[in-house]
C-alpha cells in the first residue's frame, strides 16, 4: 500500500553543504510508514521521480523526514520547495528494514553508514535508541551529517573520516569488526557506497551475524511495474524498488 | 446548472481489431508491469486496455543497471525485455490480470482489454510463445518487433519489410486471436513496414516504440546506461512520433494505435485525429501514476466540450489535413 499526492513541507534545514533535510507532513504516508522505506518525488520540469529514502518518522507530528544531497539538475531545483509549499510524492515505497520484534537487554544492532546512506539508518536509531551502536562514515569533518540526531536518540556513535579530521581515522570497516567480535551484536543494517556494503557483508557473514542492506539505484517508477532498477540476487534479478531497497546480505550479490 | 451545461457520462468506447475497449487509453507494454502493482493506487480497470510487459518464451534477466536515464523533456531506457517468461505469465500474472480488469459490476460498459505483449530471438521463439498465448484467453496479441534493447531479435525483425513479413505470417498462422505489430520508428520508412505486415495478415498496428539514443554523463566520460544507448520516450518524441502514426493511418487499412510522448488529453485527442483508434501512454505513468484518470477525464471533456458523441466515427482520422 502506498500513496500519491501532494504534501506540505513544514520544516526545511541545510544540513551540509549541497544536503537538505525537509520535514513532511503527511499522515496517510505515516500511518504505513517502515524504517528502510522511501519516497519517490516528482519535481517540476523533469520527467523522472527522484527516490529519497526516510531518515525519520514521528508518529506524533504525522511527519516524515527526507535527507537528499544535491546531485545535478534534478535535486538542486528541488531545493526550492520551501516551508509550506507542497511535495508531490509516492509513498511511502519499497520494502522497508526488518526490525526486531524484541531485543535483550545485553544485546545490540549496529548501524553503518556512510556518506549520503546514513539518513536511512537514523529511522532505526529511532526505534533502536540505546540499543544500537551507529558507525558513521564520512569524507571530512565539512562532511559529517546527522551525528547529533544519532546521539539525540541514544545510540552510541563511533564517527569516522576518511581523513582522521574527526574521530576514527579509516574506513568504517575496522570499528566495525572490533564491534562484531565483542560477540553482542544480533544484526547490522547498512547502507553507503557499495565497496563499504560489500565490506560489511563480509565481515557479518564471516561471523554468522544476519545483515540487512539498502541499495541505491537510478529508478522509473518506483512502484515496481518498471522493472527498471534491477538488483541481482541468488535468487534472480529484483527490483530494488519493490523487492527492496533493503535486501539480505547474504541474498545480494554486488 | 441549467441541463444544456450539465455534464453527460460520455461512451468513450473504440473498436480495435474487432476488439471493443471500453475507452481510448491503454498502458503500454513495459510501463504498467502486469497491473498489479498500480491496483494498489486505484482499480486498473478504469483504463481501456493494458499491454503487459514484454513476454519471451524463457524468462530474461534484461540489462545491467542503471537502466534509465532523464532526458530534456523524456527519458532513456534499457531494460532489455525483463520478464519471468510466458509460463509464469499464464500461471500467474494473467489470473490477475483478467479479474483486475472486469468491469465494475453493475456498469454496462466493456472489460478493460488485457494484451500479450511478447517477443523474441528466433522466429522458433516468437512462434512457440504466440502459441502458448493462443491457447490462453489473452484477448489481443502484440507482436514485438521493436524492443531497441536487445541484442538478438527485437528491433532487428523490426527494420526490413522481409523479415517483418516473415515473423507476422508465422505468427498469424498459428493463432487467430487479434494480432497487433508493435513497430519501431529507427527505420528509413516505418509504412513500407506497415505495409509488410498487413500483407500478412496483422490486423492492427501499434506505433511508435521507443527512438534510439544516448546520454553521456561528462565528469565519468561514461554513458549513463549501462548498455550505452536506450529507448526515448516522453514528450519529447511526440511530434515524430504523431507524424508517423500519422503516415501509417493514411498508408494502411488496418487499425492503428498510436503511442509515443502522450502525456495529457490533448496529445490523446491529436493522436485520434491523426488516424490513432486507441492511444497507449507509458512514460507519463512513471511520472504521474494517476496519470490514466486525468487524460481518460480529459477526453471526456473533450467530447463533452464539443458534443462527440463517438470517438471512432467523429474522430478518428479526421484531421483536415491541407
Amino acid at each position: 500500500m502506498y500513496k500519491c499526492g501532494a504534501y506540505p513541507v513544514i520544516e526545511k534545514t541545510a544540513i551540509s553543504a549541497g544536503i537538505y533535510s525537509y520535514e513532511i507532513l503527511c499522515p496517510d504516508v505515516v500511518e504505513l510508514v517502515r524504517p528502510g522505506q522511501f519516497v519517490h518525488i516528482k519535481i517540476d520540469g523533469f520527467t523522472l521521480r527522484r527516490p529519497i529514502s526516510i531518515s525519520e518518522i514521528d508518529r506524533r507530528n504525522d511527519s516524515l523526514k527526507i535527507v537528499f544531497e544535491i546531485r545535478g539538475s534534478g535535486t538542486a531545483k528541488l531545493t526550492g520547495i520551501n516551508v509550506g509549499d507542497n511535495i508531490d510524492m509516492i509513498a511511502p515505497l519499497g520494502n522497508g528494514f526488518t526490525l526486531p520484534d524484541e531485543i535483550a537487554d545485553d544485546r545490540r544492532v549496529i548501524l553503518v553508514g556512510g556518506g549520503i546512506g546514513i539518513p536511512p539508518l537514523l529511522a532505526i536509531a529511532k526505534e533502536m535508541r540505546e540499543s544500537s551502536t551507529a558507525i558513521l562514515g564520512f569524507r571530512s569533518y565539512d562532511k559529517i551529517i546527522l551525528e547529533g540526531d544519532f546521539k539525540r536518540v541514544d545510540s552510541h556513535v563511533i564517527t569516522c573520516t576518511d581523513d582522521g579530521s574527526v574521530g576514527f581515522r579509516g574506513q568504517v570497516t575496522t570499528p566495525l569488526v572490533e564491534e562484531l567480535d565483542k560477540g553482542d551484536v544480533d544484526m547490522v543494517y547498512s547502507c553507503g557506497p557499495e565497496p563499504m556494503l560489500k565490506a560489511v557483508i563480509t565481515e557479518c557473514v564471516k561471523r554468522d551475524i544476519r545483515c540487512e542492506v539498502s541499495l541505491e539505484e537510478r529508478m522509473g517508477c518506483g512502484v515496481g511495474a518498471c522493472v527498471v532498477c534491477a538488483c541481482k540476487t541468488l535468487t534472480g534479478m529484483k527490483r530494488v524498488c519493490k523487492d527492496g531497497p533493503v535486501f539480505d546480505g547474504r541474498e545480494v550479490v554486488l | 446548472m441549467s441541463m444544456r451545461n450539465r455534464r453527460k457520462k460520455r461512451d468513450l468506447s473504440v473498436t480495435v481489431a474487432g476488439v471493443t475497449f471500453p475507452n481510448p487509453i491503454i498502458a503500454a507494454s513495459g510501463t504498467y508491469g502486469f497491473g498489479e502493482d498500480y491496483n494498489e493506487l486505484y482499480p486498473i480497470n478504469i483504463l481501456g486496455g493494458i499491454s503487459c510487459k514484454g513476454l519471451t518464451l524463457e524468462p530474461r534477466e534484461g540489462n545491467p543497471p542503471p537502466r534509465i536515464a532523464e532526458t530534456p523533456s523524456g527519458m532513456l531506457n534499457s531494460v532489455g525485455l525483463q520478464n519471468p517468461g510466458i509460463d509464469v505469465f499464464l500461471q500467474k500474472h494473467l489470473p490477475f490480470m483478467n479479474e483486475a480488469c472486469k468491469a465494475p459490476i453493475g456498469k454496462n460498459r466493456p472489460d478493460t482489454v488485457v494484451i500479450a505483449n511478447f517477443a523474441g530471438a528466433t522466429l522458433d521463439d516468437y512462434v512457440k510463445t504466440a502459441e502458448r498465448l493462443d491457447k490462453s484467453d489473452i484477448s489481443m496479441l502484440e507482436l514485438n518487433i521493436s524492443c531497441p534493447n536487445v541484442k538478438e531479435g527485437g528491433a532487428a525483425w523490426g527494420v526490413s519489410t522481409e523479415s517483418a513479413a516473415r515473423v507476422t505470417k508465422s505468427v498469424r498462422a498459428v493463432t487467430k486471436k487479434p494480432l497487433m505489430v508493435k513497430l519501431t520508428p529507427n527505420v528509413s520508412d516505418v509504412c513500407e513496414i506497415a505495409r509488410a505486415v498487413e500483407s500478412e495478415g496483422a490486423d492492427a498496428v501499434s506505433l511508435i516504440n521507443t527512438l534510439l539514443g544516448m546520454r553521456i554523463d561528462i565528469r565519468t566520460h561514461r554513458p549513463i546506461l549501462r548498455n550505452n544507448v536506450g529507448g526515448l520516450s516522453g514528450a519529447s518524441v511526440f511530434p515524430v512520433a504523431l507524424r508517423m502514426v500519422w503516415q501509417v493511418a493514411n498508408a494502411v487499412k488496418i487499425d492503428v494505435v498510436g503511442m509515443g510522448g502522450v502525456m495529457t488529453s490533448d496529445d490523446a485527442v491529436e493522436m485520434m485525429l491523426a488516424g490513432a483508434k486507441a492511444v497507449q501512454i507509458g512514460t507519463v505513468i512513471i511520472s504521474d501514476p494517476y496519470s490514466p484518470l486525468k487524460i481518460i477525464g480529459g477526453i471526456e471533456h473533450y467530447m463533452n466540450t464539443h458534443n462527440i458523441k463517438d470517438l471512432g466515427s467523429e474522430i478518428v482520422g479526421k484531421v483536415r489535413q491541407w
